[in-house]
């Protein structure tokens, strides 16, 4: 990891969440039936930044609630250890509502895949859009984001780093790596 | 945090504080499952779990039949009575045909201790006990450990007492090697008969004077009275145990506050527990069976989650 290019700052980050949330308040014209589901960890974290944004701009909080994938997984008998179960969040009743499902890096889709799944148990919504941070292609499966911070051309031997401050303790960026 | 690598679950004895701990963890994310509108999740969808119950459960095996069901795995039961057994095949012969039909889990509950470990040596599948004989019930520990956790937060430096038939419970034992492992102060009473000889080599106080255990105790768990275990006059009578050692509303004027009434069931009501203190404000009784299913969910979703674990098998 000798050159890691930095993609997104702390500024970047704030500008592009804000806009998200101005696009999700345009489409679904304000803030009605309206609920933001991240998915664990960082998309937990920009669902609640998400939704402060909302706040700030319509004055009104939605409910919002955090989404464990890992046993909706399909890889899940493959992987070599057992992914660590965490709590899912899901207070309110999703049924009718219009989900805004938050990740931070769309990929394969496989991830969207298990939380659609997953959210699908949870009630029947009205609608399920998706809002990521960073889009770095290489789809697996016939997913898209309706809101994306920043789209970002990648080759598969690179891996696209989220860092938050609530979670890895260090400034906002968004950094992209080389495996060696 | 710690990666799981064991294969079965035989005891809560050679298991360390983190892996406790992470089944504990585990076992609080798939509470929240059983409270969903849909009570299913496709993590074990493909597995299949074989329920041995060579002895009488009605708790232990809805719940693990609850627990396989929620994981999406499929089951098969059991007992001794509607199988082979009766005309004679040995335990191993029926463990190894059902093996033979491709299972990924085996629980067995036996009323001879051992019986767990020897299917582990000859078997492929991961064994859980669910209780043999009178050595060791790991679940009910660990469903006991996290019942305590989640009411008061920790289980460090909490005093726990444990009263009754301490000589025949497995469920004793196992919450003795668990609860001491993590860190509790554990105080074993009941009739000197019913005591074990050089119990305080485990790790606990042995006290003979239940209201003094009931004073000092933040958890007490009750045992049952095993009837099907006393033929050989340990007590004087059943009625003369309840006058003695049987938890009322009388002697618990002198409890803690916060005190929790635990019992692993099932209830003599009237012996061990009256019906008013069974029924009453201390008792955690109904939550320990609820949270018994997110425990053993957890148990199954980390034995058989991953392919790894079959694999790479370990020794026991």
């Amino acid at each position: 990891m000798n050159n890691v290019p930095k993609i997104m700052d702390k500024e970047s980050i704030r500008r592009a969440l804000m806009r998200i949330a101005h696009e999700i308040l345009e489409k679904n014209k304000g803030t009605e039936d309206l609920c933001i589901i991240g998915i664990r960890t960082r998309g937990a974290i920009l669902a609640e930044r998400i939704n402060e944004c909302i706040k700030e701009i319509e004055g009104k909080n939605v409910s919002v609630g955090i989404l464990d994938i890992t046993l909706y997984r399909d890889d899940l008998t493959l992987v070599s250890h057992q992914p660590i179960v965490h709590e899912t969040l899901i207070n309110f009743d999703i049924t009718n509502k219009k989900v805004i499902l938050v990740d931070d890096v769309l990929f394969t889709g496989r991830t969207i895949r298990a939380a659609l799944d997953a959210l699908i148990d949870f009630g029947r919504p009205a609608n399920i859009q998706l809002a990521v941070l960073v889009d770095r292609g290489h789809r697996e499966l016939p997913i898209r984001a309706d809101y994306v911070g920043k789209n970002i051309p990648t080759s598969l031997e690179e891996s696209v780093k989220v860092i938050l401050e609530e979670t890895d303790k260090d400034m906002d960026q968004v950094l992209i790596e080389t495996k060696r | 945090m710690t990666e799981w690598t064991k294969h079965n679950l035989l005891d809560i004895q050679n298991l360390t504080k983190e892996e406790i701990e992470l089944i504990l963890n585990t076992a609080k994310s798939f509470k929240e499952v059983s409270s969903r509108d849909v009570k299913k999740v496709p993590a074990l969808r493909g597995k299949t779990v074989a329920l041995l119950f060579f002895e009488n459960s009605t708790r232990t095996r809805v719940s693990f039949e609850l627990a396989a069901k929620r994981l999406s795995a499929d089951i098969i039961s059991i007992s001794a009575s509607g199988s082979s057994l009766s005309k004679g095949e040995s335990i191993l012969d029926t463990a190894k045909n059902i093996e033979a039909m491709n299972v990924s889990a085996v629980v067995v509950r036996h009323s001879t201790s051992g019986v767990p470990k020897i299917l582990a040596e000859h078997l492929e599948p991961s064994v859980i006990n669910a209780g043999d004989g009178c050595r060791a019930h790991p679940t009910q520990a660990l469903l006991d450990m996290f019942t305590i956790r989640e009411k008061l937060g920790r289980i460090e430096a909490i005093e726990v007492g444990i009263v009754g038939d301490i000589l025949h419970s497995r469920v004793a034992r196992s919450n003795i090697w668990g609860l001491t492992k993590l860190g509790a102060k554990v105080t074993v009473c009941g009739p000197s008969t019913l005591m074990p000889v050089e119990v305080e080599k485990l790790g606990v106080k042995v006290s003979y004077d239940i209201d003094e255990v009931i004073k000092q105790s933040d958890v007490l768990m009750v045992l049952r009275i095993q009837k099907e275990r006393q033929q050989d006059n340990f007590l004087p009578s059943i009625r003369e145990y309840a006058k003695h050692f049987g938890i009322n509303k009388e002697r618990l004027k002198f409890a803690k506050k916060n005190l929790l009434i635990m019992h692993p069931g099932p209830t003599n009501r009237g012996v061990e527990l009256s019906a008013e203190v069974a029924d009453g404000e201390y008792s955690v009784i109904l939550d320990q069976v609820t949270n018994g299913v997110a425990v053993r969910m957890a148990i199954l979703y980390l034995l058989l989650g991953t392919k790894e674990t079959i694999e790479e098998k370990q020794t026991l």
